[in-house]
């Protein structure tokens, strides 16, 4: 029978490494911003350059995926479902790699003392992410776990909107430069967005799951 | 020229492949599952199949029905079915089948001629009409429950569920166009045994084929031709209407259906439960459409999605508005054919310039014999 699937095998290889760039470009982005807060510049400016060859590594994999899905006529009926699931969620490790490239930028003066607050944010979101991943395996392999690890990737993302309102309430609460609180505010939004991303993948996944359960 | 009076048969058995085979390929064709060359193909050869074993089946209900002894009386009957199922479906988008036109149009020919419609056989075509739809209902539900539950078991990969699924759709198209041969070979050529051009047996090659073996096999081949013709719009039409059902549903539908199909139209099977003790279910013709759409009814019960009143309805008023327009037909079909092309339609009467004279009698054709 291995004749039969010959096409798809190779195709669901594809998808496995595009879900494995999404979440070691996601990890590569918890790390990144750690060294930032350490002060290690070596490591950071590695980092960078790890998140950008992954980030081009899944635009490619999912633009391949998408032409093959297409020409090949595979999944008729979840086509639409599954290009629209791999856009948004390469949407989350592009929302990494502009993050990690705004603290190579604007360089944000962050006071040691909120250092560990940063990092934390930045591991829920990438916890999140991880869920995120985790449900759209699922979605390929087991459609009934996928609930299973939605409701982490909410909750992660929750946790991130409660620590980074905290976070800013702090900035705003130092004896800082307004035009630094602002820029501590922004870092601060930056890193939320990547769990705001992984929230709006999840929102589509739970809607694709029930077209396909009913 | 008793060959052409196969052609009003031959032309039924086009009209049900071009319009039936979307029942059991559609769903794959429109979502482009399965190319529709390949759809054509496997209904094609598996349609003839059917049609060529189903010679001892269905037809012999209809001949208890109405035994049709005269070619011009068969020509008529074919035709009218077919004008009926082309008029009705047109005009009212009813799903109406060529199962119900034929047997109004062979009533028409009884009322005609004079002779007893037989009771017993009518009650039994009317009532499979009704357990029809509700058996393939009943089976499409539990199908799908149980197919849905295998599969979540399966944990396949999207893409394999997806490979397996295309197979699946090939097997129970096959599956499906087999038991449409099968059943509702019946209707194409079933009026045609009694007066068969044929002679009793022909040598192809090794084989000796029966005069009704012969006629069945033309049939399926003018049904297959239906299907290569023009059942393409169909499929697609009919397919991208049931998108709303998952393709996992849509297989079943065609499961279901196709299952309907042969558990009225087998033989074998009836052989089998009748070996085992076990009750059986008259042989009789039914429709592939009103099948199908039984099947997504019970499929909609138990996705609690609800159930839409409207198509119920629409299958009750094609059980009278299709044979009801089918009789009508045939009765002025047979009229014109006897009186107007001095045709015998039926054995018991001579064309009407060689009855001039004779008393007329009960029939509504008037007795000639």
């Amino acid at each position: 029978m291995s004749f039969l699937f010959r096409r798809t095998r190779a195709l669901e290889a594809q998808i496995d490494q595009f879900l494995d760039t999404v979440s070691e470009g996601c990890l590569v982005f918890e790390q990144g911003v750690d060294d930032y807060l350490r002060g290690d510049r070596e490591e950071f400016e590695e980092r960078h350059k790890a998140i950008r060859i992954l980030e081009a590594k899944a635009d490619g994999l999912r633009r391949e995926i998408e032409t093959r899905l297409y020409v090949e006529s595979l999944i008729p009926d979840h086509r639409g479902d599954v290009l629209g699931l791999l856009e948004s969620l390469d949407n989350v490790i592009d929302q990494a790699k502009q993050t990690l490239a705004q603290f190579e930028v604007e360089r944000p003066d962050v006071p040691e003392s909120l250092a560990a607050e940063y990092t934390t944010l930045a591991r829920v979101c990438v916890q999140s992410s991880q869920h995120l991943v985790d449900s759209c395996r699922a979605f390929f392999r087991e459609i009934t776990a996928v609930r299973d690890h939605l409701h982490k990737v909410y909750f992660f993302e929750k946790e991130a909107d409660r620590l980074a309102d905290a976070l800013k309430r702090r900035v705003f609460s130092m004896d800082l430069d307004l035009a630094r609180k602002i820029h501590l505010r922004y870092f601060c939004l930056h890193i939320e967005k990547v769990s705001d991303r992984a929230e709006e993948v999840a929102d589509r996944l739970a809607i694709y799951t029930i077209k396909r359960t009913i | 020229m008793s060959w052409l009076f196969l052609t009003s048969g031959l032309f039924l058995g086009w009209s049900l492949g071009a319009n039936d085979a979307a029942n059991f390929f559609g769903t794959a064709v429109a979502t482009r599952m399965l190319r529709f060359r390949t759809a054509a193909l496997v209904g094609s050869l598996f349609v003839v199949l059917g049609a060529w074993s189903g010679a001892q089946g269905t037809a012999k209900t209809l001949g208890h029905l109405g035994a049709i002894d005269a070619p011009a009386g068969a020509f008529t009957v074919a035709l009218a079915a077919a004008a009926a199922l082309a008029l009705t479906l047109s005009k009212s988008g009813l799903p109406v089948s060529s199962t119900q036109a034929i047997v109004g149009a062979i009533v028409g020919w009884n009322l005609f001629n004079g002779r007893a419609t037989d009771l017993k056989t009518l009650t039994e075509l009317l009532s499979s009409w009704i357990l029809c739809p509700i058996l393939s209902g009943g089976l499409a539900a539990g199908l799908f429950l149980a197919i849905r539950r295998f599969v979540y078991r399966l944990r396949l990969h999207l893409l394999e569920a997806d490979t397996w699924l295309r197979v699946a759709f090939i097997v129970a198209g096959a599956f499906g166009a087999y038991g449409l041969g099968q059943n509702n070979i019946a209707n194409v050529m079933g009026v045609f045994v009694r007066v068969s051009p044929f002679p009793e047996l022909t040598r192809i090659g090794p084989w000796a084929v029966t005069s009704v073996e012969l006629l069945f096999l033309l049939g399926g081949v003018a049904i297959a031709a239906g299907i290569t013709t023009y059942s393409r719009r169909i499929m697609v039409r009919l397919g991208t209407g049931l998108t709303s059902l998952s393709p996992l549903a849509g297989l079943v539908v065609v499961l279901a259906t196709a299952l309907v199909l042969f558990l009225f139209g087998s033989v074998e099977l009836q052989r089998l439960l009748r070996a085992a003790h076990l009750p059986g279910w008259p042989l009789v013709p039914v429709s592939a459409t009103q099948a199908a759409v039984g099947a997504i009814l019970g499929i909609s019960l138990v996705r609690r999605s609800g159930i839409r009143l409207k198509p119920l309805g629409k299958i009750a008023l094609g059980w009278v508005v299709s044979p009801l327009v089918a009789l009508l037909i045939s009765l002025v079909g047979l009229y014109v054919a006897q009186n107007v092309f001095e045709l015998p339609v039926s054995n018991s009467r001579r064309p009407a310039a060689a009855a001039a004279g004779e008393a007329p009698s009960a029939p509504l054709g008037g007795e000639s014999r």
